[in-house]
């Protein structure tokens, strides 16, 4: 069968940056009206492909085509005047302004040089019924949810007659209805003819949508598959370059929920609660004991974790730490209890973007000993050195900007910042997402050998498997409220897990 | 040389050295330094005796730019700390301890003066242009108050040292100025305040959930400020033996942000050079000291010095630099069919 002539050809890409071989004579096409997936870990080159398609990047090598004419993008604009369109993985919208702005931001229809706000609003209406949104328009953006806001910015990016969609990340803010209503919106731009470029961390999303993928590794094409002729183990398989048995092993390691509700209480918590954070809870947390957060978006687990490390503090109840009644009123103190919370927030309340690797690594550390104690220059080098390593962070370059990583490394850049401090309770809020498998893989593994080293953990995912596969009890939310507190043994299953969250009975 | 030329310090260095080399071309006797009763003399040395309040508090305005923050109230600061010290003086005998309580005064209404910004914009959360643009509006109020609506003029030779004497055949401002930026400069890079200010500036939600105590940190900084400024205010009302509440230090909080900003450090906050913003300075008071030297009238200062800080601040602008690289060597590079890309991070 002879294929069509594909919307976009790429042959040949290559792209240097100082130090880094980012795209090393890549090709990749799409075909219209598919849905193509662009897989790879964090650093295998996704990111710098997607923006030499979309004119942010020029290119050391290799040539561009759409449908036959050979194209040269000098910057993202002419990208998007030639038909390609793009959604970012962080909402690139403003969130003070109202939808129907957000959505004709900078191409208002204008007569005399005036916006005309009522025909603003009405195409913006038109398209984002589209994609079957109703919103109120003239509502502030802030005040939508998440997704809306992910589909605004996709309304946003039809409104130039787009031929290619690129959707980086679409849906790794969103919860699993949203993700659904999101895909559906991409099937239905999929009939009208649209090549769709989708990369998504979570492989099942990818399987569900994408007819046809490619496979990124260290910068070189791995290859390109259609999504029926590939299992998801091959395609993990492809994308690592190695077997993936690690995942499998882990459940058997690490001490059993016997042996940690034998240890000693770590952290009490009773009554804790703050009003429209979390409703009043009680949790015993033991030295060494992995406790799996789970709930829907907004249910109130990030509320949660943030009253026990003091990053918000605590209007009824009381904590104790080691049996002594403690305080957490300030991110410090609870520092100073040995403490660490990993934020679900990389970008806004982890990095210190235009810090290095190892000034963001020695970040608490050095809070912690105060300004008059600094760590010296030698120390500091040893420390990001052996965790560089010990966490395999890429680019190995303790003096390389923190915001220059990818996010699974920017991710370990922080893993390690707590790590150095030596925690007794480690809580991790969403340590995995938006972050490849591999990095995931090694995360999960690192939870399991630090709760055997008697660390206590609070882990929280939206990836129940990941909850489920690590904790040793579950603490389920919902409605900011916790609505059951499971021992995680053979009987509990993501099912059961999940009818708690929706229903809130304790089955 | 790229690497010379990627250094932060390098385009406001040349900048000054620029100024520097156009004052000897137009006036061959501008460097020439006498030595008049073992006190040094000559343009330099003006500059630098000159330069030195606003040093100062460059110095600490670059540590409050640090942390995202301004201080417009520096100017008002300044004129506070001329009168109160004049006020003091003039009302009691002339002698080194009066000179010496009425310098502890203004360095300590100085102080709170600090702890007033900074209680504004760490304890109150105000946005720091608006929280110290009380102070500079107030401030002038309070130090007409001060000064009962008067110049104060003093005559105390001890108090007139600071401004303008001698020691060790330098004049005592530009070893007052010098000593705060080094003593400054060690604090923060040896102790770990420098990184912390910059984590601060960098990310002030990340970095109080590292466990850093940002608000008190900002708190000091403004505190720093303040006395900086204070310092400034007496060097300034002792070389002119009068305290004006007026006209002290006007728009010298405009002057110190200029040296901030040609020194280097980004109003964004985060990293910042100390260096950098001493020369800066340096380089705002060697336009004013070429405009007297070369006969230019004093009345187009203003104009000479926004065209300089234009010209520094397009050599230190990325997207200036590459426009005008790319107009000068078009055909050079592998990409010379299409335009130049644009210089991105990686991200990937």
């Amino acid at each position: 069968m002879p294929e069509p002539q594909p919307m976009v050809r790429m042959s040949g890409i290559r792209k240097e940056f100082p130090g880094v071989l980012a795209l090393d004579g890549v090709d990749f096409r799409m075909f219209p009206g598919e849905v193509h997936a662009l897989m790879g870990e964090n650093g295998a080159g996704k990111s710098t492909l997607i923006k030499v398609l979309t004119g942010v990047y020029g290119v050391d090598a290799g040539t561009i085509e759409l449908t036959g004419d050979e194209v040269a993008f000098n910057g993202p604009g002419s990208a998007q005047q030639a038909g390609i369109s793009t959604v970012y993985q962080e909402v690139n919208l403003c969130p003070n302004l109202s939808v129907a702005e957000n959505v004709c931001l900078g191409r208002e229809p204008r007569r005399f040089g005036r916006i005309q706000w009522g025909a603003m609003r009405r195409r913006a209406e038109e398209l984002l019924a589209r994609l079957d949104v109703h919103v109120d328009v003239s509502a502030e953006l802030s005040t939508c949810s998440i997704a809306v806001q992910q589909l605004v910015a996709i309304a946003r990016a039809l409104d130039v007659d787009a031929r290619v969609l690129v959707l980086d990340e679409p849906t790794s803010s969103l919860d699993a209805g949203e993700v659904e209503q999101l895909l559906q919106v991409v099937r239905s731009l999929r009939e009208s003819g649209m090549a769709i470029l989708f990369v998504s961390h979570f492989i099942d999303q990818v399987f569900a949508i994408a007819d046809r993928m490619t496979v990124l590794r260290n910068g070189k094409l791995i290859g390109e598959y259609r999504t029926a002729d590939i299992t998801p183990v091959e395609l993990v398989t492809k994308m690592i370059g190695k077997e993936l048995q690690v995942l499998e092993d882990l459940e058997d390691s690490g001490p059993t929920r016997a042996e940690v509700a034998d240890a000693p209480v770590l952290l009490a918590a009773e009554d804790l609660g703050r009003k429209g954070g979390v409703a009043p809870f009680s949790l015993d947390i033991h030295a060494g004991e992995v406790v799996g957060l789970a709930g829907l978006l907004g249910s109130g687990r990030t509320e949660l974790a943030r009253l026990l490390f003091g990053a918000d503090h605590a209007d009824s109840g009381t904590i104790q730490v080691d049996g002594e009644t403690t305080a957490l009123r300030t991110p410090r103190a609870g520092l100073d209890h040995k403490i660490a919370f990993l934020s679900e927030n990389r970008k806004a309340e982890g990095l210190v973007e235009e810090l290095t690797v190892r000034e963001n690594i020695v970040l608490a550390l050095q809070a912690s000993r105060g300004w008059a104690r600094p760590l010296s220059r030698r120390r500091q080098d040893e420390i990001a050195e052996k965790y560089i390593k010990a966490l395999d962070i890429r680019p190995a370059n303790p003096e390389a900007l923190v915001g220059n990583l990818s996010g699974g490394n920017q991710q370990k850049v922080l893993l390690a910042r707590w790590l150095i401090t030596e925690p007794r309770l480690l809580i991790l809020d969403e340590p995995t997402r938006g972050i490849d498998i591999g990095a995931k893989t090694e995360i999960q593994r690192l939870v399991t050998q630090l709760s055997g080293d008697g660390m206590a953990v609070v882990y929280i995912s939206a990836e129940l498997e990941e909850v489920l596969r690590l904790s040793h009890r579950v603490v389920v939310l919902r409605d900011r409220k916790v609505v059951a507190i499971r021992d995680n043994n053979q009987a509990l299953t993501a099912d059961d897990v999940m009818a708690t969250m929706a229903e809130g009975v304790q089955a | 040389m790229k690497a010379l030329t990627k250094q932060r310090l390098f385009w406001p260095v040349v900048a000054l050295l620029v100024l520097l080399l156009g004052d000897l071309i137009a006036s061959p006797s501008f460097f020439k330094i006498e030595l008049r009763d073992v006190h040094l003399y000559g343009n330099v040395i003006d500059i630098l005796k000159n330069g030195a309040p606003l040093i100062l508090i460059a110095i600490g305005m670059t540590l409050v730019i640090a942390t995202r923050g301004i201080d417009l109230s520096v100017g008002a600061v300044v004129a506070i700390s001329g009168a109160l010290a004049c006020l003091w003086i003039s009302d009691n005998p002339d002698g080194v301890g009066t000179t010496l309580i009425a310098f502890g005064l203004a360095l300590g209404l100085s102080l709170l003066l600090g702890v007033w910004n900074g209680w504004l914009v760490a304890a109150l959360g105000i946005q720091p242009i608006i929280a110290t643009l009380i102070l500079m509006v107030a401030g002038r109020g309070i130090a007409q108050l001060i000064s009962d609506g008067q110049i104060i003029t003093v005559n105390s030779h001890s108090f007139e040292w600071i401004g303008s004497g001698y020691l060790f055949t330098l004049p005592g401002a530009i070893l007052i100025a010098l000593a705060v930026f080094v003593l400054a400069s060690v604090l923060v890079r040896r102790s770990a305040l420098g990184l912390l200010v910059e984590a601060v500036g960098g990310n002030p939600e990340a970095s109080r959930l590292a466990g850093l105590r940002s608000a008190r940190l900002t708190w000091l900084v403004y505190v720093f400020c303040a006395l900086c400024a204070g310092i400034a205010g007496l060097m300034i009302s002792a070389n002119v033996h009068s305290a004006d509440a007026n006209h002290a230090g006007l728009f010298i909080e405009l002057d110190a942000i200029l040296a901030v900003v040609v020194g280097g450090t980004q109003l964004t906050g985060g990293r910042f050079s100390l260096g950098g913003s001493v020369i800066g300075a340096l380089l705002i008071q060697t336009l004013t000291t070429t405009v007297n030297a070369l006969g230019i009238p004093p009345e187009s200062i203003m104009l000479f010095k926004a065209i300089v800080v234009l010209v520094v601040c397009l050599l230190l602008s990325p997207a200036f630099r590459r426009k005008f690289r790319r107009r000068r060597s078009p055909q050079a590079g592998p990409s010379a069919a299409t335009p130049a890309p644009e210089k991105v991070e990686v991200t990937a």
